[in-house]
């Protein structure tokens, strides 16, 4: 083994993610000498901005900040270091009849928006609002705190267990049996407790499917739907919207953070294996062949690239390994990036409406929704995908030349592995086209419009950012892996089989989407690991 | 100029315009409109206190068009209402009207409104917010139709000591035998008119219901009976005034309707809210009963009660506390004015048991802009009956003429 010359860091996070990038500007605030590596030559994870066109920049993974916390935001400094999030208004379903459903942020213009659908649903709204807020008020004080391990009596685990237990029941009884129904029911069921028509039903449904591997009417859907809102809702202003110069400016943000605090990031240095000795990791040897010590190794990778494929199994225990075996991360969304030569027109949104500069949608019933959904688990890309499309260059002038737009098509379902075998790139043009037929039908100019066009496929995403089977959230967001569970039990501490050796990705609680939560969370089990204050 | 009546888009102009509102537009000298249930409406029209003394002195028209209506009917209509809202709708005869809250099954106060009782099996039912939800949900297994009608039929208040005089000069024969809380068909010069002797006021006054289409000459010839009798236009900042002093409560500023709390303990019962008295435990099931009569044996937590508060500057969003020193937090004031017509420092306050008795002393914290400077004061104020003003001409049949 070739000793190395390099001095020994106190810790290397393996993976310049938000969330690995999060971690370490946490630790090198508190003092602690950290090193990010990066496999990719680019930092950001699946938080980038890419030139891959011309000078389109394209948010060519995540493409929408709605999560990111704002004590993270603030305690880091990002805005000092670039980062400014911008709202957009509104967004909207478009029907196959040629009529849509718009979401506005006025409440008289929303309500008369519902209510050309159904004058009912139009006032069930506030109510469906209501339940929801007070959903997320419960959970959203959990997203900053590590879970507790309800089998342990040790002091600060009763305590957790006891804030947890206190928050559920000062909702009083009735809102109780609401939430315990409400983390295990369907997005269907769940909002046909609210709403009568099916354009309304399936344009809130959509947030219960994306990143995940189910229908709108598989039970646990419905907490999906809630992960969603949790950004939107009742949160300090301007919490939802695009980052200024596409998602790559949260990871540079973060990344300027972090050297203002002394810490460095490594790009093109892939790691091969963290190292471990006598039960504890030791630092992280890369593909080259060189090794980096340190005290302490925090893994950004989700947790089956980081215990399948960089821990050397002698290391861990079989039952944690089984555990992390069964742990759900199955792929099924893809993403289309499209350079356009100009804006498209979309017949069916009203001239002048601001849902063109929101999130727009095709899908248009619940049923539509989850037969999507059976293609996936036939093992096909879905022949009438949802799609989440929005055109971020239309407020943010970074994106690109004035009148050319930038389209992030986020597409749900895209299998990870095909029934009809291996992905290839005719396969992968055939998913792009299936897409772009698709948009093309409620837009007459949009395929003439295009110039250039990413497809990526759960597969792409997997290789290039190094998700399992390119799941976004880094595991599944279904009650079976969530708080005390995730991502596996007894192993929700941001701690490991191996001692040194962390997680701070979205495989961790409270999951993903570009929230740094868990990010912020490992740092804080570290630091209070290592004696030091966070 | 012709005015473009071309329809704009919900999404460039979410409000709409009542079918007074050109009228409004003329009149308003501020223009000051302000959002209520999804229309446009005057806030003030000159000077809040010239319209709140118009009130109390002669006569004011006020548009009230934006609250929310709903049709009732059908053979159930009357066993739909009456398992809705807590008073017995059994005893509404035909051509009454009748305050009434709803609740939740917990008890909770959904809204409060009126109930006009049209025919045996059709009823008006006004609201401040929209429920359509609610009465739907509620409608199943009876034989009961309920529409929401606020579009189509156009309101008017018309209150104030010389209101009935102007009513029958304008050719209302007959207006003066209306009874309060009674209601009745119009002919006016040809075009049907409902009127009910109702108000937001506490004091002599007429709601008059109508088609949009005869809203605007209504008001003209309304203007033109009233111009010698003081009659003018008032906005929501006046009969703000008018309805504290009439101890009346305003859903989302006294109470927030359990369709919107977020969070514990900001439902309100009835009997929380000093309105026992609409509930009628006497009559067969309604919503919330179990729970109404679970905390009339417990006895109410809080209250909210009326308060005169010494001095003269009024005790907006105040804290109330036991002690001067300020530390037993008691409970808050939710609306607040001093009332140019009783001279008294007058308040709605939800206070917890057992500061909320009648004659109990609390202690008001009250925050003071002089010239930009914020000064606190420890302001006691006694809690008493509502209303704080209730003039013996609200009750008066026939009234009289000024």
């Amino acid at each position: 083994m070739a000793a190395s010359s390099a001095p020994r860091h106190d810790v290397i996070v393996v993976g310049a993610g938000h969330n690995g990038l999060v971690a370490a500007c946490y630790m090198a605030r508190a003092g602690l000498d950290v090193l990010v590596v990066e496999r990719n030559d680019y930092i950001g994870g699946a938080a980038v901005s890419r030139n891959l066109f011309e000078d389109y920049t394209y948010s060519n993974c995540s493409y929408v900040c709605s999560l990111l916390r704002p004590e993270i935001m603030r305690a880091l400094e990002l805005p000092r270091f670039g980062l400014q999030i911008i709202p957009y208004d509104g967004g909207c379903t478009m029907m196959r009849d040629g009529n849509h459903l718009a979401l506005y942020d006025n409440h008289d213009a929303l309500r008369r928006e519902i209510g050309r659908h159904s004058r009912r649903d139009a006032e069930a709204y506030d109510r469906y609002s209501r339940d929801v807020i007070r959903q997320c008020k419960f959970i959203r004080p959990l997203l900053m705190r590590e879970p507790p391990d309800p089998t342990s009596f040790k002091p600060r685990d009763l305590t957790e267990l006891l804030y947890l237990g206190q928050r559920f029941h000062r909702m009083g009884e009735a809102r109780m049996y609401d939430t315990l129904r409400f983390w295990t029911m369907s997005a269907a069921d769940f909002l046909d407790e609210y709403f009568e028509s099916e354009i309304v039903k399936a344009h809130f449904a959509g947030s219960s499917i994306i990143g995940t591997a189910l229908g709108p009417r598989s039970p646990g859907s419905a907490y999906v739907l809630l992960h969603h809102y949790m950004g939107d809702i009742d949160e300090t202003v301007g919490a939802w919207g695009f980052a200024r110069g596409g998602m790559g400016a949260v990871t540079a943000a973060l990344t300027a953070s972090l050297r203002a605090s002394g810490g460095e990031v490594r790009t093109g240095a892939p790691v091969e294996r963290i190292l471990v000795r006598n039960g504890r990791s030791c630092g992280v040897a890369l593909a080259s062949g060189e090794e980096i010590a340190a005290k302490v190794v925090v893994s950004n990778m989700d947790v089956k690239r980081t215990f399948l494929e960089s821990v050397a199994p002698e290391h861990l225990p079989e039952d944690f390994l089984t555990a992390v075996r069964r742990f759900k991360i199955r792929g099924s969304s893809g993403k289309l990036n499209i350079a356009l030569g100009g804006l498209p027109t979309f017949p069916s949104i009203p001239d002048g409406a601001p849902s063109i500069r929101g999130d727009l949608h095709i899908t248009d019933t619940i049923e539509m929704m989850e037969r999507a959904y059976d293609d996936w688990k036939e093992g096909r890309w879905s022949q009438a995908p949802y799609v989440d499309m929005l055109m971020p260059s239309q407020i943010d002038p970074t994106m690109a030349a004035d009148g050319k737009h930038y389209m992030s098509v986020f597409v749900q379902y895209c299998p990870y592995e095909l029934a009809d075998g291996p992905w290839t790139d005719a396969k992968r043009d055939a998913f792009g086209n299936t897409v772009i037929d698709a948009i093309a039908r409620h837009s007459p100019d949009f395929k003439g419009l295009i110039r250039h066009a990413e497809v990526r496929t759960p597969w792409d995403i997997e290789r290039e950012v190094g998700l399992t089977e390119g799941n976004i959230f880094q595991g599944e967001l279904t009650m079976d892996q969530l708080l005390f569970n995730r991502p596996v039990p007894g192993y929700a501490q941001y701690r490991t089989p191996v001692k040194g050796l962390y997680l701070s990705g979205s495989s961790t609680h409270p999951g993903g989407g570009v929230m740094g939560a868990p990010g912020a969370n490992c740092a804080r089990r570290v630091l209070t690991d290592l004696g030091r204050s966070a | 100029m012709a005015i473009d009546r071309t329809p704009v888009p919900h999404f460039r102009k979410p409000l709409l315009d009542t079918p007074f509102h050109d009228r409004a537009r003329e009149l308003s000298q501020n223009d000051s409109f302000v959002p209520w249930a999804g229309y446009s409406t005057v806030d003030v029209f000159t000077s809040a206190e010239q319209e709140y003394f118009a009130i109390r002195n002669a006569a004011t028209l006020f548009d009230l068009t934006p609250m929310v209506k709903y049709r009732i009917t059908g053979a159930d209509a009357e066993r739909y209402l009456n398992r809705l809202v807590t008073r017995d709708v059994r005893k509404l005869k035909v051509g009454r009207v009748s305050y009434v809250v709803w609740c939740n099954d917990a008890g909770h106060i959904i809204d409060d409104g009126t109930i006009f009782r049209l025919a045996a099996e059709d009823f008006r039912l006004c609201t401040a917010e929209r429920q359509l939800d609610w009465l739907l949900d509620s409608a199943l297994g009876f034989d009961v139709r309920v529409e929401e009608v606020t579009e189509q039929i156009a309101a008017l208040a018309v209150q104030g000591p010389t209101s009935c005089y102007i009513l029958r000069k304008f050719g209302l024969a007959g207006v003066e035998q209306l009874k309060p809380f009674q209601l009745a068909e119009f002919d006016a010069h040809g075009r049907p008119l409902m009127v009910s002797r109702t108000g937001f006021t506490g004091d002599l006054g007429y709601e008059l219901w109508m088609s949009p289409e005869h809203a605007v000459t209504v008001w003209d010839e309304l203007m033109a009976a009233g111009r010698t009798r003081g009659l003018r236009a008032i906005g929501s900042q006046a009969l703000n005034m008018a309805r504290i002093e009439a101890g009346f409560l305003m859903p989302n500023v006294d109470f927030v309707s359990a369709e919107h709390t977020i969070r514990m303990n900001r439902d309100r019962t009835p009997l929380e809210l000093g309105l026992g008295w609409l509930v009628d435990f006497d009559k067969p099931h309604f919503n919330g009963r179990r729970a109404l009569l679970a905390q009339r044996a417990a006895g109410v937590r809080r209250l909210l009660v009326g308060l005169d508060v010494d001095g003269n500057k009024p005790a907006h969003h105040a804290l109330l506390y036991a002690d001067k020193d300020g530390n037993r937090e008691v409970g808050s004031v939710t609306s607040a004015m001093w009332s140019p017509t009783c001279k008294r420092n007058l308040a709605l306050a939800i206070i917890d048991a057992p500061y909320h008795a009648t004659g109990s002393r609390v202690w008001a914290d009250i925050y003071l802009n002089r010239e930009l400077v914020w000064e606190r004061r420890m302001v006691a104020a006694t809690v008493v009956e509502r209303p704080f003003f209730a003039p013996e001409r609200r009750r008066l049949t026939p009234p009289a003429d000024r």
